[in-house]
C-alpha cells in the first residue's frame, strides 16, 4: 500500500497522445478499412486521445444499408455504433469527400463532425501520431 | 530519436516495404533508434521464411532479419493480421515475432516519430 503514496514521478506519468486514424479507402475492395477498424478499437484500451477520420472513399465505410453479404463479406459499419461505448467520439469526415460522392451526414452510420478539407488539415498537423490506410 | 515504424504492404509488392527498410536502415547508422517495426495489413508478409526471391534480387526477409542482429530492433508481426494470411509462429524468418495490436499503439505512445509505408 505504501507504493501508492510514494510513486515513481517517470512510470506515475500516464502519456496521452493526440491518435488520428485515417480512413481513406472504400469499405471493401480491400481489407484496410477492417483492419484499421480493428486497429482503432485496439488503441480504445490506451486511453489515448484518440481521433478517426474519413475522407475520399473512406467516407463509403459510414454509408447506411451497407448489404456486402452477397459478397461473403461482413457487414462490419454496425461496429462504428459501437465506437461510443469505447469511449472514441471524436469522429470526422471531410465535407469535400461527401461532396464529390453525392453524400450527406444523413446517410451515415452514426453522428459525425462533418469538416472542411483545410480543418482537416490543420486537425492532422495537431497530433502526435497519425496512423493511416 | 526514437522511431515506431509501420509497414502496411507485403514485400515484392510493393515499394513500401523497401522504403521503409531504407528508412530504418538509415534511422540507425545515423544513431536514431527504431523501437519498433511492427508489420500490419499485406505488411506481415514481409517476415514469412518461405520467401524465395531469384539469386540476382534482393532478400527483402533475410535484409530484416540482417538488420535486427545488427542492432536491437523488434521486428513485429501483427497476430491477427499474421492469422487470417497464414503468417504463424510456425512459418515466420528468424529475427521476427509475432505479436498483439496493444504492441503497435505502444510503440506510437514511446516514440517521438511514427512512420507509416504504405499508400
Amino acid at each position: 500500500m505504501t507504493d501508492l503514496t510514494e510513486t515513481d514521478p517517470a512510470a506515475g506519468e500516464q502519456v496521452v497522445k493526440r491518435f488520428m486514424y485515417v480512413n481513406r479507402k472504400a469499405p471493401h475492395g480491400t481489407v484496410y478499412a477492417l483492419e484499421v477498424l480493428e486497429m482503432v478499437l485496439i488503441s480504445a484500451m490506451f486511453e489515448q486521445d484518440v481521433h478517426v477520420a474519413f475522407l475520399d472513399d473512406g467516407v463509403f465505410q459510414l454509408k447506411k444499408n451497407q448489404d456486402p453479404g452477397r459478397l461473403e463479406m461482413k457487414d462490419f459499419s454496425k461496429t462504428y455504433r459501437a465506437l461510443e461505448g469505447y469511449g472514441i467520439e471524436k469522429i470526422y469526415v471531410e465535407q469535400e469527400s461527401l461532396d464529390d460522392r453525392g453524400l450527406a451526414a444523413a446517410d451515415l452510420v452514426i453522428p459525425v463532425e462533418v469538416i472542411g478539407r483545410a480543418a482537416m488539415t490543420e486537425l492532422m498537423a495537431e497530433m502526435d501520431v497519425v496512423l493511416s490506410a | 530519436m526514437k522511431y515506431a515504424i509501420v509497414v502496411n504492404e507485403g514485400p515484392y509488392n510493393h515499394q513500401a516495404a523497401d522504403s521503409a527498410y531504407q528508412f530504418v536502415k538509415h534511422a540507425l547508422d545515423k544513431g536514431h533508434q527504431v523501437l519498433r517495426v511492427f508489420f500490419y495489413y499485406d505488411g506481415v508478409f514481409n517476415g514469412s521464411r518461405f520467401v524465395a526471391p531469384q539469386s540476382d534480387d534482393r532478400h527483402i526477409v533475410k535484409r530484416w532479419a540482417g538488420l535486427a542482429e545488427q542492432h536491437p530492433v523488434d521486428l513485429a508481426i501483427c497476430v491477427a493480421a499474421g492469422l487470417r494470411r497464414g503468417i504463424t509462429e510456425e512459418v515466420i524468418a528468424p529475427g521476427f515475432r509475432i505479436t498483439g495490436l496493444g504492441q503497435l499503439i505502444e510503440s506510437c505512445i514511446d516514440a517521438d516519430r511514427t512512420v507509416v509505408f504504405g499508400d
